[in-house]
């Protein structure tokens, strides 16, 4: 199979400060990859190292079969790359930002770039610092997708779209992923990554702690229990993100299900439910403290 | 060649008001010219005998009853100061912008090397720097016409080639600054010019400071020297482009080894 993406110990020091630290992934072409991590984790360090914005304090980067240190431009070529923040040069026009855009790739996208505009309502008339901070996430969308790449780089793309663009967004991704293109998405949003991802991998202080499939890592074996009554879990192993209310309680259990079963039953349990966690619960699993032990 | 389009239509309006303030205040001076010619007479004496503040302006070598020997000074000035700063705040941002405006993860989206951004703003630096020459220059020539004074093509062109030449210098060794900044370089553009414009004062007052002249490229546009050898110092420029090398050298260097961050 071919890599899209292969990172092989990358890490990465700002002097002394840690960016990442041995991070290997690789992410096969045509896949939909969700990269997830909470700021300062490593997300935004190992996507620049992808665009060759920086440089791998050690380790290799490899992109579409090639060296980010060496064949940059070459890769850059064939990559769209949506950064999390869209800053455009002052006083140009929407449209004169596309055309720089495809101008320095030496393509004509006109023909893509009309079409996306007309689906995200991107009005190409206006100057982009005139524009909301979701219509400039509309130009970089545009500006990532119009010359059709083989691989998306995207970096919180959806932050600022409204609930009826990012579903368009989205639609658009799925179209290109089914032509070939890879994704590879990083995001804070893990309904996002759960529904639009085949795999995807966690990152944690620099490290990456978990990559799997999305499927998969939902299945950790811990379940979400809900219990409307009284019942004393004190003290069982297993227990995380604890919540009680009134006359409930609610927790993630991984423990020895006997066990809670006869604590159960010798309380009063008015209701009852057990149900798989979703990956916005996985997530909060793996960045708990110990996290890295389950 | 898609950047230099870009990088120019970019600084078009502050290219158009550098030039038109530059033109505009050294036309008036041309103007101003056959006016002070005829109230001159032992004025050019006084001038002459101000002590520290002619030596450091030229006066006390230059006849300012002459029309070069006027535009030098006054021209010189304008067209020094003016030239250097917009030279310098040129070259001092057209790197470091790209970070600081947040706009380096656009460009560097693109399938262009480093080299060639580099070498791209360079060249948008240098042309920017030449068309505002070009047009200060005819400026010039037209405003001479306008008061019916003969061209004095030699000494003119040369005054206008060592400015030309030193602010290529101040923008080459601020081009190099750029890569080395993120932010502040407007600043530092800009306080470097003005300290070289400073450095040359002081040489030109004190014996002892003299060395200075090999540091500042404007002790090359001393129009004092210029219209009383009838050349240009070759020594002192050949110096002054090694500077300018160096610093666009470092410029390459360091702009493909740094990270960038926005």
């Amino acid at each position: 199979m071919k890599h899209a993406i292969e990172i092989q110990n990358l890490t990465k020091y700002y002097g002394k400060s840690r960016g990442v630290e041995d991070l290997s992934l690789t992410v096969a072409e045509g896949e939909t990859f969700g990269f997830i991590g909470p700021n300062g984790a490593g997300k935004s360090t190992t996507i620049r190292t992808l665009m060759g914005l920086i440089k791998p304090t050690s380790g290799t980067v490899r992109v579409l079969g090639m060296d980010v240190c060496s064949q940059l431009p070459s890769i850059l070529g064939q990559v769209g790359y949506l950064p999390s923040e869209s800053a455009f040069y002052p006083g140009m026009k929407v449209s004169d930002i596309l055309k720089l855009s495809a101008g320095m790739r030496k393509k004509d996208c006109r023909q893509e770039a009309q079409r996306l505009c007309e689906r995200l309502e991107l009005d190409v008339s206006r100057k982009a610092e005139d524009l909301s901070f979701g219509n400039r996430k509309k130009v970089s969308i545009v500006c990532a997708l119009q010359h059709n790449p083989r691989l998306l780089i995207l970096d919180e793309p959806t932050s600022g779209l409204d609930p009826l663009m990012q579903r368009e967004f989205f639609a658009i991704l799925r179209e290109r992923n089914r032509q070939g293109t890879t994704v590879f998405l990083s995001s804070h949003i893990l309904s996002e990554v759960q529904r639009n991802c085949e795999r995807a991998a966690v990152i944690r202080d620099g490290r990456l702690i978990a990559c799997d499939r999305v499927q998969a890592m939902s299945q950790t074996g811990a379940r979400r229990v809900t219990i409307h009554g009284t019942a004393d879990v004190s003290g069982l192993d297993g227990i995380r993100d604890f919540t009680s209310g009134e006359n409930s309680q609610s927790f993630l259990f991984s423990g020895d299900i006997n066990q809670l079963l006869g604590r159960l039953s010798a309380g009063n349990i008015e209701d009852l439910s057990v149900t798989e966690p979703d990956l916005e619960e996985i997530f909060l699993h793996y960045y708990t403290d110990g996290g890295e032990q389950q | 060649m898609i950047l230099i389009k870009h990088e120019l239509k970019q600084s078009a309006k502050s290219f158009l008001i550098w030039t038109l303030s530059i033109s505009m205040f050294i036309m008036v001076c041309v103007f101003m010219f056959p006016e002070i010619e005829q109230e001159m007479g032992s004025a050019s004496e006084m001038f002459a005998s101000m002590g520290a503040f002619s030596d450091a302006f030229g006066l006390n070598e230059l006849d300012m009853g002459s029309l070069m020997g006027f535009y030098s000074v006054e021209c010189g000035s304008i067209l020094g100061i003016g030239g250097a700063f917009f030279a310098a705040l040129t070259g001092a941002n057209i790197l470091s912008k790209e970070e600081k405006d947040h706009t380096a993860e656009f460009l560097m989206a693109h399938p262009i090397s480093r080299i060639r951004i580099i070498t791209e703003k360079l060249l948008a630096v240098v042309s920017l720097v030449l068309l505002l020459n070009l047009f200060i220059f005819i400026i010039s020539v037209a405003s001479m016409g306008m008061i019916g004074e003969e061209i004095p093509w030699r000494n003119l062109s040369l005054l206008h080639i060592a400015n030309l030449l030193m602010q290529l210098e101040v923008a080459g060794v601020c081009f190099g600054l750029s890569a080395f900044l993120r932010r502040g370089s407007t600043g530092a553009g800009l306080g470097l010019a003005a300290g070289l414009y400073f450095l040359n004062i002081v040489a030109n007052i004190s014996d002892q400071a003299e060395f200075l002249n090999y540091l500042t490229p404007f002790a090359y546009t001393d129009g004092a020297d210029i219209l009383s050898d009838g050349q240009l110092n070759a020594g002192i420029i050949a110096l002054g482009m090694v500077y300018m090398l160096v610093s666009v050298g470092a410029a390459y260097w360091k702009y493909t080894r740094k990270d960038i961050h926005c």
